[in-house]
């Protein structure tokens, strides 16, 4: 009677895993292990069919100069927006956890772009780049200056594209350090007070430090989504002018959809999840030891 | 002298009046207890007198300077807080020179001192420890050398033993206690327990409501309480308030006393007597704490040893009369003895 009864328990324990289970294995580990797959066979077409061509696929990958670029991009827009967003989302915090007048409001404001759709902010900045009847433009003439076409600029368009990242993602991660400014004691700010600390000092000492766990997950989701976003592209700039705002997911998508080469959009991406996943690793060990954590 | 003076002090969040007109003075080097119920205002007087909230009216002076205004830096004050306040990230040597960094104080002065101070409360052997790592006990001690490391005249305490187990309370306060004398610390302590107030104070500052009760040495609170919730907070357990005319025997004396007050360990067992019921019997060791019923009154009294009772039992209960406290309608006090 035990022994059945426990056998039960496997087959109950075992039908109430099945739904996750199956979302699971059909939606990410059979897509990730099938494009680690078509990584290693050659585009296929109506006379050609595909076929194993071992790292064929990365060799071209790491003589195609559009690969090159788009990561060097990437790496320039993660080093753009995830430094910039971090610091700001801390000052603002910092502004919103103090009581002052309209503090609701304040945080409010804060924290709406991060509500938006990504192609809604992208909307909304078309509409402040936009060459002459865009508001950076008008506020240009205004005073006198002359118009610039911020997008249509190799020179300035991933710039562009990373103030509005910036603008998008500081106020998702200032919540996250409001959460954890809300959870430091008082007491250590009377404390620090009573010694005669600086706002300045205390901040370096005591707040920053205990404010690194939050810092570590912060940084990761930075990392991720500096990977990850690339809805503005499609809005914007379409990854161009020639290239120069393309991003290694945007490239990948290119491939995939309008190049109709997925094999070699699956070798991208296995480079992409690679790189990830080096980098979550890299943060978790590297700043770990050095965290805090109560 | 670094004495601590008070005068009409009003603190006020919106409407409430958390402190309402209070004065008093702590002498140098004595120990000045702030005692009452939660919600009395006897913490905000001590952040008022740290600086971390400011009176609406009144003035606090430190060593004889106006410093109602002052920052809370240049006060000449440390504190202990209830929550000790450690720096969680920071081991115990970092935490104790916290402050003597912040006032740069050189190298070789502040190793000095933190080990003076280190030693002085047990903590020489823990120094690279994270709070985290430290019992109750440990952690109160960083919170305490923290406050003796920064050498000030004066240091105010909040509760600082109120996270601790009853046998760690006892050590600690006798530690403070000594520590307070040996460093000739002019101390402002808050506390709701009135065996550390009784224990410790030359002085104790009685509250209720954000105002004065009584101001006094422990002896004198005890012994001549100014009213009844005074002489009520004051010892266990409480002393016994009867209305004056349900205790025939020893009325008229004074004409406008109402109330009469009689502490527990001042009524005897004897033959002749008011005979009482008694209804319950809590045995101590060294002592017996009788619960009686007289009419609708209820009394404790406080046997030396075990009570020869039993529960129902009806036994005959006297006093002295010189061991009476008389009070008024309102709880004041109007004589000690009659």
């Amino acid at each position: 009677m035990r022994s059945y009864s426990s056998g039960m328990r496997h087959v109950y324990g075992w039908l109430l895993l099945t739904p996750a289970a199956i979302l699971l294995i059909a939606f990410t580990h059979y897509p990730t292990i099938a494009t680690f797959i078509d990584s290693f066979f050659s585009k296929s077409s109506a006379i050609r069919p595909s076929r194993f061509i071992g790292v064929g696929n990365y060799e071209a990958m790491f003589e195609d100069p559009i690969f090159w670029k788009v990561l060097f991009n990437n790496l320039w827009f993660a080093l753009g927006t995830i430094p910039t967003s971090v610091a700001i989302a801390i000052v603002m915090a910092l502004l919103v956890n103090r009581s002052l007048p309209g503090q609701g409001f304040l945080r409010m404001a804060y924290f709406t772009p991060t509500i938006l759709p990504m192609i809604a902010v992208a909307n909304i900045w078309l509409f402040f780049y936009t060459p002459e009847i865009g508001l950076i433009d008008q506020i240009l003439q205004g005073l006198g200056l002359s118009g610039h076409n911020w997008l249509g600029d190799p020179d300035t368009v991933l710039g562009a594209v990373i103030v509005m990242t910036v603008w998008k993602e500081a106020g998702f991660f200032m919540i996250f350090y409001l959460a954890a400014l809300q959870h430091l004691p008082k007491e250590l700010e009377e404390a620090a007070k009573l010694e005669g600390a600086s706002r300045w000092y205390f901040f370096w000492r005591v707040t920053f430090p205990l404010l690194m766990p939050t810092t570590l997950f912060v940084l990761i989701n930075a990392v991720l989504n500096s990977f990850k976003l690339v809805d503005h592209l499609f809005v914007l700039t379409k990854g161009g002018p020639d290239n120069a705002s393309n991003l290694l997911l945007y490239y990948i998508y290119e491939n995939a959809f309008s190049y109709f080469d997925p094999n070699y959009a699956s070798t991208l991406t296995v480079v992409l999840l690679a790189l990830l996943a080096i980098l979550a690793l890299l943060q978790f060990f590297l700043l770990d030891r050095r965290i805090h954590y109560r | 002298m670094s004495g601590v003076r008070v005068e009409n002090l009003v603190k006020q969040w919106g409407d409430f009046r958390a402190v309402d007109g209070v004065s008093f003075e702590a002498s140098q080097g004595t120990l000045t207890v702030l005692l009452g119920p939660s919600g009395c205002g006897k913490s905000t007087i001590l952040r008022l007198i740290a600086g971390l909230e400011f009176a609406e009216s009144g003035s606090v002076l430190i060593d004889n300077q106006d410093v109602t205004q002052s920052d809370p830096a240049k006060r000449s004050v440390s504190m202990v807080f209830q929550s000790y306040a450690l720096f969680p990230h920071l081991d115990v040597r970092e935490n104790i020179i916290f402050g003597l960094k912040v006032r740069k104080v050189p190298a070789r002065e502040r190793e000095a001192r933190l080990l003076k101070a280190a030693e002085m409360v047990g903590l020489d052997q823990l120094l690279s420890r994270k709070p985290a790592q430290l019992s109750g006990g440990q952690r109160q001690r960083v919170a305490l050398a923290r406050a003796i490391v920064a050498n000030q005249p004066v240091c105010l305490m909040d509760e600082p033993l109120s996270n601790l187990d009853a046998k760690l309370r006892a050590e600690m306060r006798e530690e403070i206690h000594r520590l307070q004398r040996n460093l000739n610390l002019t101390m402002i302590y808050v506390t709701h327990d009135q065996t550390e107030a009784m224990s410790m104070a030359d002085q104790v500052v009685l509250l209720k409501d954000g105002q004065i009760v009584q101001v006094g040495a422990p002896a004198d609170l005890y012994d001549t309480p100014s009213t009844v919730f005074a002489a009520q907070f004051l010892g266990t357990p409480p002393m016994n308030i009867l209305p004056k005319k349900v205790v025939p025997t020893f009325s008229g004396n004074t004409e406008s006393v109402d109330l009469l007050g009689i502490r527990p360990e001042k009524i005897k067992l004897s033959n002749d007597g008011i005979p009482m019921i008694v209804d319950a019997i809590d045995y101590m060791g060294a002592e017996t704490v009788l619960r009686l019923l007289y009419e609708d009154q209820r009394l404790m009294a406080r046997i030396d040893g075990k009570a020869q009772v039993s529960l129902g039992e009806s036994v005959s209960v006297n006093w002295d009369p010189a061991d009476c406290h008389g009070f008024d309608r309102n709880g004041n006090r109007i004589c000690g003895s009659f």
